[in-house]
């Protein structure tokens, strides 16, 4: 067993992989809240269309590709329980009625779509409907809820910066929603989402201004590092970004517009995962190198995930490419 | 108000008890929509093209809600099992987070290709597609049932003290993953998936092939019909034997690794040998109610079965009773029940195959009306077989949630109160039963509707997306 005593006796490669499971399993959180947050985005708009054939040109859009986009969710909880299972089990348990809340909200959204286009009569689709925008909006809100209080180290159910953070995400999605619905319609609808993106995003910036703002007033302990210049600068990115998300939905530059929506969120994952660390969970003080797995779960896992992750990219390119561009009239969910 | 424990296991088992459903659907299903669509690429014939599609639609709403339920069991082990997750992460936490990069991922992902890209991708990708969907399903098996197995036979692991816990380390990650129990539960569930959804099959479409042939009654897409039959048919030929022999080769390992379940199984309170296999027992007294006693009073039994079966051949070999095990003890009646009822499908299954097996052989498979009926009362009995097998397995080895490690009890969330375990225990039974009876509507509707006509796919190309979108 000389394999299994070199993989136990010392990081892969010397690498400081505590931290780079810290770093991945944000990036995994980043990657869910992009992808599934066009999502919950379209489903926020839906309930701006009361025409049943861009209802369904909505749904249509999203239909190959939200259930993939939601298994980032499950890894982003497989791979907490597996990296820092203390902080998943602290964190779950202690936000009991809240990760039910994200259940319940994530199970309309889910089966919303999928029980809209089940029949076709109004009242039907009226209810389904409402479900889906219903989910669409709980969903990032309590997911926002969840992260402020995980960061806060709050164990009260809602706060006050929860709230915000909750908003936050929800324009976040929103914004999101609208670059990725430029990009799969056309004509007036796409014309039409101009305003809504332009909309949401200010409501967003709005938002930022004033959580990171309630931040640094009520948690004293994260004004250091709010002032660090890597924090200052994704402040600064994510005013960058904006301008840029502005500017190429002004200029029809879709696949820009959306580039700079994903760059938005990871911005804004980036920013709490910064607030965080070297913690991973301020309510019990548990930092990354106290939480992580022992060295040899934690080099299978690395070694798992370096495998596996590049191949997941690759299934993302080939469903994306088969279902890229606007989708035709003809096409519904 | 009920105590946070008692909650937290009804919800879990609640949960389990619903989700399984779908990956079994999923799974069963998986190799039939290979063929389906290897044979529609193939040949190009109507039928396998309306039994690609038509399955594939039960498939994707199957799917959609077997995520839903599925990301609420992941998460019970941080929210309700708080106690277990931090103890026994380090090495349980690794085959779930790598199922849901290794085969999660590669299921969904492909699923929308399969399920909408038809006509977006050519054929070679879509069969990719149909490979990937299946093998996604299968994977995931794997890497639960590699993560169940250790908990029923814990092995590899070290117990050490971190932060002020007993923590569970893995040192030996052949020994704790590659257990000879991992091994019979896949066999056993993944036959187990095919056959069920064979059953399915069978009594669905038996129904409108009686209805055609026996009743004479109009029924539009006969062929198909027919062809679903046949298919399912060969599906239950190949697995309900199966399921018998590997099971027998299963049980022998229970009783060899997890001897208070397998007495638990036969109702074995007091060591002995030449024990008989008791078909049926009954109580010894009214407070014993739920206590199968199967040695002392009335019982109908096969003298030596149950040694002959546990040990492979020797109606001397020796049973260790409960009594020999300390502490409490796994609810009797609940297992030895749910066992014997699933090993009395299991042989009726086989019974179906055989008999469906020789109508075909004597060309009488259409006209047989007893054999139809009989496959159509069988239809969800392969599922209901599934859910007696998972209690046998997850309530026989109570008190334990890792064998002879950590007792369920001790496993729970330690801040959970009682009202919040009952709100959302309360919650889910109500969410639970809409989605089931959502599900059920669903599936009866997409039946109605039956397979998609191929008339119309010509004239309103391209229509599978319009097709689809009756999913």
């Amino acid at each position: 067993m000389t394999s299994v005593e070199t993989l136990s006796s010392g990081p892969l490669f010397g690498l400081p992989l505590p931290d780079l499971w810290f770093g991945l399993l944000f990036f995994i959180f980043a990657t869910f809240l992009f992808l599934d947050g066009f999502d919950f985005g379209v489903g926020a708009l839906f309930v701006t269309r009361e025409d049943a054939a861009e209802r369904e040109q909505f749904l249509a859009a999203i239909g190959p590709f939200w259930d993939g986009n939601e298994v980032w969710l499950v890894v982003f909880g497989g791979a907490l329980f597996a990296a820092f299972p203390p902080v998943y089990a602290n964190l779950f348990s202690r936000h009991y009625l809240l990760m039910f809340a994200i259940l319940g909200a994530l199970l309309l959204r889910g089966l919303a779509p999928e029980m809209y286009e089940q029949r076709h009569d109004e009242r039907w689709q009226r209810w389904w409907g409402r479900s889906f925008v219903a989910g669409s909006l709980a969903t990032p809100f309590f997911l926002g809820l969840f992260t402020a209080n995980w960061l806060l180290g709050s164990t009260a159910l809602v706060t006050l910066p929860g709230v915000l953070v909750g908003l936050t995400v929800v324009a976040l999605t929103v914004v999101d929603g609208v670059a990725f619905l430029r990009l799969k319609t056309r004509g007036d609808l796409r014309a039409d989402l101009q305003a809504d993106g332009y909309r949401a995003l200010a409501a967003y910036l709005v938002l930022v201004v004033a959580t990171l703002a309630g931040i640094y007033a009520l948690a004293p302990s994260l004004r250091a590092t709010m002032r660090s210049p890597l924090v200052l600068g994704l402040v600064g990115l994510t005013l960058v970004l904006a301008a840029a998300y502005a500017l190429a939905t002004r200029r029809n530059r879709y696949y820009l517009a959306f580039v700079a929506a994903a760059g938005l969120v990871f911005a804004l994952v980036a920013v709490v995962a910064a607030l965080l660390y070297p913690s991973v969970d301020p309510a019990t003080g548990l930092t990354v190198e106290a939480a992580i797995v022992p060295t040899l779960s934690l080099n299978l896992m690395s070694i798992g995930a370096a495998l596996l992750l590049p191949l997941v990219f690759v299934y993302f390119v080939v469903l994306y490419s088969a279902f890229s561009g606007p989708i035709e009239a003809e096409e519904s969910y | 108000m009920v105590d946070p424990v008692i909650a937290s296991r009804l919800q879990f088992a609640l949960t389990t008890i619903v989700h399984i459903i779908f990956p079994v659907v999923s799974m069963g299903l998986a190799p039939f929509l290979l063929y389906f669509t290897w044979k529609d690429i193939r040949t190009g014939e109507p039928v396998y093209e309306q039994l690609r599609r038509f399955w594939t639609r039960i498939f994707a709403v199957s799917f959609v809600v077997g995520t839903v339920t599925g990301i609420v069991l992941e998460f019970e082990f941080g929210t309700n099992f708080a106690a277990f997750a931090t103890t026994a992460g380090p090495l349980f936490g690794g085959p779930l987070a790598v199922e849901g990069m290794m085969a999660f991922m590669l299921e969904a992902t492909f699923l929308g290709v399969f399920v909408f890209g038809r006509e977006r991708v050519g054929d070679a990708l879509y069969m990719i597609s149909a490979v990937a969907v299946g093998l996604g399903t299968w994977l995931s098996a794997v890497w639960i049932l590699i993560a169940n197995s250790w908990m029923q036979m814990p092995r590899g692991y070290e117990l050490v003290t971190r932060n002020g816990e007993q923590v569970i380390h893995l040192v030996d990650p052949i020994a704790a993953y590659a257990t000879p129990r991992f091994f019979w539960m896949f066999v056993h569930m993944q036959n187990a998936s095919v056959e069920s959804v064979s059953l399915a099959m069978a009594g669905l479409s038996a129904y409108f092939v009686f209805k055609h042939h026996v009743w004479e009654r109009p029924v539009d897409h006969v062929t198909f019909w027919e062809t679903t039959l046949k298919i399912a048919v060969v599906g239950l030929l190949i697995t309900a034997p199966l399921q018998v022999f590997h099971g027998d080769l299963y049980a022998r390992h229970v009783y060899e690794t997890q001897p208070q379940k397998f007495a638990a199984m036969e109702a074995v309170w007091e060591t002995d040998s030449y024990v008989p296999e008791y078909l049926i027992a009954f109580p010894t007294s009214i407070e014993s109610l739920l206590d199968p006693r199967a040695k002392e009073i009335f019982g109908i039994g096969i003298p030596g079965g149950a040694s002959w079966l546990a040990s492979g051949g020797d109606p001397q070999a020796t049973i260790r009773g409960l009594e020999e095990f300390e502490g409490p003890q796994p609810p009797v009646a609940v297992v030895f029940w749910s066992f014997r009822i699933m090993v009395a499908l299991g042989f009726w299954f086989v019974t179906l195959a055989f008999w469906s097996g020789y109508r075909w052989y004597r060309g009488e498979l259409f006209a047989d009306d007893l054999l139809h009926k009989a496959l159509m009362a069988s239809s969800p009995l392969g599922v209901l077989a599934v859910e007696l097998g998972w209690v046998v397995t997850e309530v026989g080895r109570q008190p334990w949630i890792i064998q002879g490690v950590m007792k369920t009890s001790e496993g729970v969330s330690p801040g959970l109160t009682g009202a919040e375990a009952t709100a959302t225990l309360v919650g889910f039974a109500a969410a639970y039963l809409g989605l089931l009876t959502l599900y059920g509507y669903v599936i009866t509707r997409l039946i109605r509707a039956g397979p998609p006509d191929r008339a119309d796919l010509v004239t309103t190309a391209p229509t599978e997306s319009e097709v689809a979108a009756d999913d």
